[in-house]
């Protein structure tokens, strides 16, 4: 492991093609912040011989191209891109902390669409308008996109909401449902299994990949949460189609 | 032009490279789980090495060509036959229109390419026809499918009793160690486990798929429990679930995953391990990664010299 302080992180090689660098252990928005930043720096540099660059809550993944760095005299690819990496981050002015776009997300809480709101409401010891509230009142941002094609780990869920997973996963959650596994928030983006805590849905469809920008988020975006009702949501179902 | 799928199969994909750039969207990298056998089967028909073939599994399917075709098969050895004739594999192979292929099943190893001078085609999903069943990006082919393909003037075959010597890029000998690259978790594993986890003989589970590979053997333990925040993985990651019983992740993975990761398969020795079959053994040798980097490039270089020399015989 290579330590590139002055950006913060550590350098972990993963396999022959994938590095990993490293900004904390833990979850946490400012860790998370300081990976969104360190990806947009290597957008603004075009860092070159890279195939994807992956965000995660305290770690972003490089898989590059071993070819493209193999070394002079005989050093491995993975210590010449580590190197140069160092190189970039101590030489290039800090990027924003990525997207300042923030998102609005209708969800219409409860019921049919929401079948674990009174499970988190009673877990939590608020009434469950009190749990939509706190729910929607929160700023959210996107950490990362995982688990399947656009969905959405949320940091910033109220402490008071927290609630562990369900002991029996369900093999089947909506499309839509939104959703709370222990400290986070999410969003299915389609029918899938899951053991999260089901507290509503959206109509908008998260993630479709003949869209010009397939997934509706993206790392680092804000998120926010508008409560609506069946109507509401019919309608937006609707017009989503 | 296309052929019509008489029989599916046991899991036959299209496969092309993979699906490369969209794993901040939580998409995967899909592809083919020997990305060795499907180069050079594309190469075998005068098809760039990402043009898209089908994978298929420990049993073959059975199509039917609408039109004549120049296809190649390479990977587990099946006993597949055209109109009742025997293939002969790994080199380019002319079809008459009407004729139908039937893939039989796997005498070696687990998986083979099937590719079409021309290639096949599939939907695009973000610039990738690779199947990636999870994402629900494309199926495995079903009975009455028809797949089409752009057929291309048939490749001229000058040498007609050669084929592919396959020896050095493939091999289904079961007792060959896996190289094993120590991941981030290893030095949590007990001693006993370190020692088991480059000495004792594990299984490939029932349970594997394109996913990942379950491996039966010896529970493996941690000193004490690791708390992890996801993380992205890369194929070949080997990850040690609550339970004892190592993962090794495979072509379809998901992008990220919070598991401890005990060990990272050398790329090298991946399509070894993608031939595999459940029930096989699988014994696993250290190599540090410099090591395995060097051997990767060399393996890049040679692999690319070769195809290089196909395609000039084709020529």
């Amino acid at each position: 492991m290579i330590g590139a302080d002055a950006a913060g992180f550590s350098i972990e090689p993963v396999g022959e093609t994938m590095l990993l660098l490293r900004f904390g252990d833990q979850v946490d928005i400012e860790v998370n912040a300081r990976v969104h930043a360190a990806a947009e720096t290597l957008r603004r540099v075009e860092m070159p011989g890279l195939v994807d660059v992956v965000p995660a809550y305290a770690t972003l993944a490089l898989h590059y191209d071993a070819a493209f760095w193999a070394g002079r005299d005989g050093e491995p690819p993975w210590k010449h891109l580590a190197g140069t990496l160092e190189v970039v981050f101590a030489t290039t002015a800090p990027a924003d902390t990525g997207s300042d776009r923030c998102i609005e997300i209708p969800v219409c809480y409860g019921g049919e669409h929401g079948s674990d709101l009174d499970a988190v409401a009673a877990h939590a010891g608020l009434d469950a308008d009190a749990v939509i509230a706190r729910h929607s009142a929160a700023d959210y941002r996107v950490a990362m996109l995982g688990f399947a094609p656009g969905f959405p780990y949320l940091l910033g869920l109220d402490p008071a909401l927290h609630m562990p997973r369900r002991a029996q996963p369900r093999t089947r959650v909506p499309a839509g449902s939104v959703a709370i596994g222990g400290a986070q928030t999410g969003i299915y983006p389609s029918a899938l299994p899951g053991g999260w805590q089901l507290i509503g849905r959206t109509p908008l469809r998260l993630f479709d990949a003949g869209r010009e920008t397939p997934s509706l988020l993206l790392p680092g975006d804000r998120v926010r949460f508008r409560a609506i009702d069946a109507t509401e949501f019919a309608r937006l179902a609707e017009s989503a189609a | 032009m296309s052929v019509a799928v008489l029989k599916p199969g046991l899991l036959t994909t299209v496969q092309d490279r993979g699906r490369f750039g969209c794993g901040a969207l939580g998409v995967g990298q899909a592809g083919p789980m020997d990305e060795v056998v499907h180069r050079l089967a594309n190469a075998l028909v005068g098809n760039p090495d990402d043009a898209a073939a089908l994978e298929i599994t420990l049993i073959g399917p059975r199509l039917r060509f609408d039109a004549d075709a120049t296809i190649a098969l390479a990977g587990a050895e099946f006993d597949a036959r055209i109109d009742g004739i025997p293939l002969t594999p790994w080199r380019p192979v002319r079809v008459k229109a009407g004729s139908v292929l039937d893939g039989g099943r796997a005498l070696r190893g687990a998986r083979a390419s099937l590719a079409v001078a021309g290639g096949f085609h599939a939907k695009s999903v973000l610039g990738s026809v690779a199947t990636d069943v999870n994402a629900g990006f494309g199926t495995p082919l079903r009975a009455d499918d028809t797949l089409a393909f752009t057929g291309t003037d048939p490749v001229f075959v000058k040498h007609p009793a050669w084929s592919l010597d396959p020896r050095p890029w493939f091999d289904t000998d079961a007792s060959k160690p896996v190289r094993l690259i120590r991941g981030r978790h290893f030095d949590v594993l007990t001693a006993a486990s370190r020692s088991a986890l480059f000495g004792a003989e594990f299984r490939i589970a029932v349970e594997s798929n394109r996913v990942g590979y379950r491996l039966d053997g010896l529970r493996l333990e941690l000193v004490r429990p690791v708390e992890i925040v996801s993380e992205p993985l890369a194929f070949g990651a080997l990850q040690l679930p609550p339970g004892g019983q190592p993962i090794a992740l495979m072509a379809e993975h998901p992008v990220t995953g919070g598991y401890p990761r005990i060990g990272q398969v050398a790329a090298i020795d991946l399509p070894r391990l993608a031939q595999r079959r459940p029930g096989d053994p699988l014994r696993f040798e250290e190599i540090d990664l410099d090591e395995a980097q060097t051997r990767y490039l060399r393996r890049e270089r040679e692999l690319a010299r070769l195809l290089d020399a196909i395609t000039t015989r084709l020529a």
